[in-house]
């Protein structure tokens, strides 16, 4: 765990470093200003702290959300008891904590504990090495990548207050740890990586139905990953350009993607020529995601009813859950990107005009809440998704592993390239 | 700290570089390959060309490496590690080393030399994703649509030939 966080933190800060090379970053105390270079360093800590730490958050939660769901959606009441730490204890035998229940809200923690807390065990045959790995690098990837999904604006945030003490603080960028050009182009490539994870804990396992998972699992991330590429190019051709945040805000000023409403500034009627090209690179986009992510109705790595529990059958503790909480992680990124590139991400669904210091915030602490606020838009936008993905999750069956690879190759495939000519020809008519 | 990033990624891209020849598992070599990849293109985000850094990552090593390693993993590869170093393949490599280290000593020779120009007097790089494309469709179009043609080819190969075992079950 440890491990893993320190390298993500080391990619976003190389990253954070190179792409903040414009500068900007200021921070003044009380008359002194610090050496720049560690202003950049410790701001963008900040930044990933914050960030990892949200990411972490709602990874836990989302486990919650999917168990409770998965109980509704099967008539059952499902983990509702577990409240907060200590509550119901009597304290000294003086006073008793009082007892919330708080929905269940408080069970991350003791299924941390019990994983943390269960016997660490490594079977004899393994590949030591490879199998220890496994886990941090199934768990990397999506810590790395949200380094570069846009949370909030780009306008940057100037704080300044004289008394008790003269202190000077400018962030550039508030919204975006790395804002890089290629953004997209960065999220894939580093999602990428998350397959090496599953094939090494699949191979160093020493064990068939390890094998077999890791196997399908290779095939299936590479078979997706093309028409999960392919689906955006009609998005950038649109554009114009690979920058996350400058997708953002085309979609703040024209509507969003998937649903371009008209009250936005620079709306254009022949836009809604292009919606129905967008609309299906949505749904490749969203089916691709099922299947990198493993979830159902594509967990063909993993499916409990041939493989045992496929790739990660031979592991235990904090080695298993390092996978079940990277599958989560993943999720979370695929909702993050999918928020960002068809549902406006932080942009609301009113008119520029109305809420003119939503889009443009002003400097000061007010800028900093407000960018705040965009945060929280784009995080309710993503739990959005997440619940979409544990619905299908309990709503449909597994298909079987021909018909996975018959729908990627034979049907998303050629779709994806049709839907891509079918683009630039529109906007070579409507331009 | 440019510079110290650049000796960070410089030593361990050429640390897993050796690794992957020194490595007598296959499935070993192909991992620092990987990691060999993964340092050139921090390499490439240093010189602020991200849109070759996040290629170099998503082609090599993100779809190529991977089905070498699907392919070595099918193998015994325990019968590969026991396999010893062969004294032809040690002169052979010798000989494409010094070979390379002849062009890359011609090239150094006729480019800037290092710290002729300051960093900063450089101009900031234009948009690399932008300046690629545009030189593909006019420098490079012909060299471009070849290759698109080549890879075609291969792709109808590929399918030809792993189509072939299916007509006698058909009668």
């Amino acid at each position: 765990m440890l491990m893993n966080l320190s390298s993500a933190l080391a990619g976003a800060c190389v990253l954070g470093q190179t792409a903040a090379a414009d500068g900007g970053y200021v921070l003044n105390v009380a008359g002194y200003s610090l050496w720049p270079a560690l202003t950049i360093t410790l701001l963008i800590l900040v930044k990933v702290a914050v960030v990892i730490g949200v990411m972490l958050f709602f990874v836990s939660y989302s486990v919650v959300a999917e168990r409770r769901c998965s109980a509704a959606i099967q008539d059952r009441m499902g983990p509702n008891r577990t409240g907060l730490p200590l509550s119901g204890v009597k304290v000294l035998g003086l006073f008793t904590v009082p007892k919330w229940k708080l929905l269940g809200l408080g069970q991350p923690l003791p299924d941390s504990l019990k994983l943390i807390l269960k016997e660490e065990f490594t079977p004899a045959s393994v590949n030591k090495f490879y199998f220890t790995l496994a886990p941090a690098l199934a768990m990397m990837p999506s810590l790395i990548v949200v380094c570069v999904v846009p949370y909030a604006c780009l306008v940057p945030i100037h704080i300044a207050f004289s008394s008790p003490f003269e202190f000077v603080l400018n962030i550039p960028n508030p919204g975006v740890i790395a804002n890089i050009d290629v953004g997209i182009l960065f999220a894939f490539a580093i999602s990428s990586l998350g397959v090496y994870g599953i094939v090494l804990a699949g191979w160093s396992s020493n064990s068939k139905y390890p094998f077999l998972g890791g196997i399908r699992s290779s095939a299936q991330m590479i078979s997706y990953e093309v028409s999960m590429g392919l689906s955006v190019i009609p998005i950038f051709l649109v554009i114009g350009k690979l920058n996350l945040s400058d997708l953002v805000q085309y979609q703040a000023t024209h509507g969003w993607l998937i649903f371009p409403f008209p009250w936005t500034s620079e709306f254009t009627w022949s836009q809604l020529l292009l919606w129905p090209c967008l609309l299906l690179s949505f749904v490749i986009f969203l089916v691709s995601a099922f299947a990198e992510t493993n979830r159902l109705p594509f967990d063909l790595p993993e499916s409990e009813t041939e493989l045992v529990g496929g790739y990660h059958t031979e592991y235990s503790s904090m080695k298993f859950a390092l996978f079940f909480l990277g599958e989560y992680a993943a999720l979370i990124v695929a909702s993050c990107l999918m928020v960002t590139l068809f549902l406006g991400g932080w942009s609301w669904l009113t008119p520029a005009s109305w809420t003119p210091w939503y889009y443009n915030p002003p400097a000061g602490w007010l800028g900093l809440a407000i960018t705040g606020l965009q945060a929280i838009t784009f995080l309710i936008k993503m739990a959005m998704f997440i619940f979409v993905f544990i619905w299908v999750r309990w709503t449909l069956p597994r298909f079987r592993y021909d018909q996975l690879m018959q729908i990627g190759w034979k049907f998303f495939l050629p779709v994806a390239l049709l839907n891509i000519l079918l683009t630039a020809v529109l906007l070579a008519v409507i331009r | 700290m440019e510079a110290l990033f650049f000796w960070v990624f410089a030593i361990g891209m050429l640390l897993a570089g050796a690794s992957v020849i020194l490595n007598r598992n296959p499935v070993a070599s192909a991992l620092s390959l990987v990691v060999t990849m993964c340092f050139m293109a921090a390499l490439f985000a240093l010189l602020n060309a991200f849109f070759l850094a996040a290629i170099q990552i998503l082609v090599y090593a993100g779809a190529v490496m991977v089905l070498f390693l699907f392919i070595i993993m099918l193998l015994d590869v325990k019968a590969e590690a026991k396999t010893r170093m062969r004294w032809i393949s040690l002169v052979l490599g010798l000989v494409l080393a010094i070979f390379f280290s002849y062009e890359l000593s011609l090239v150094l020779r006729d480019g800037v030399p290092m710290g002729a120009v300051p960093l900063a007097k450089l101009p900031p790089p234009p948009s690399d994703i932008a300046t690629i494309g545009r030189l593909l469709f006019t420098k490079y179009l012909l060299p471009f649509e070849v290759v698109g043609v080549l890879l075609l080819v291969a792709t109808i190969g590929v399918v030809l030939l792993s189509k072939r075992d299916n007509k006698p079950e058909a009668k």
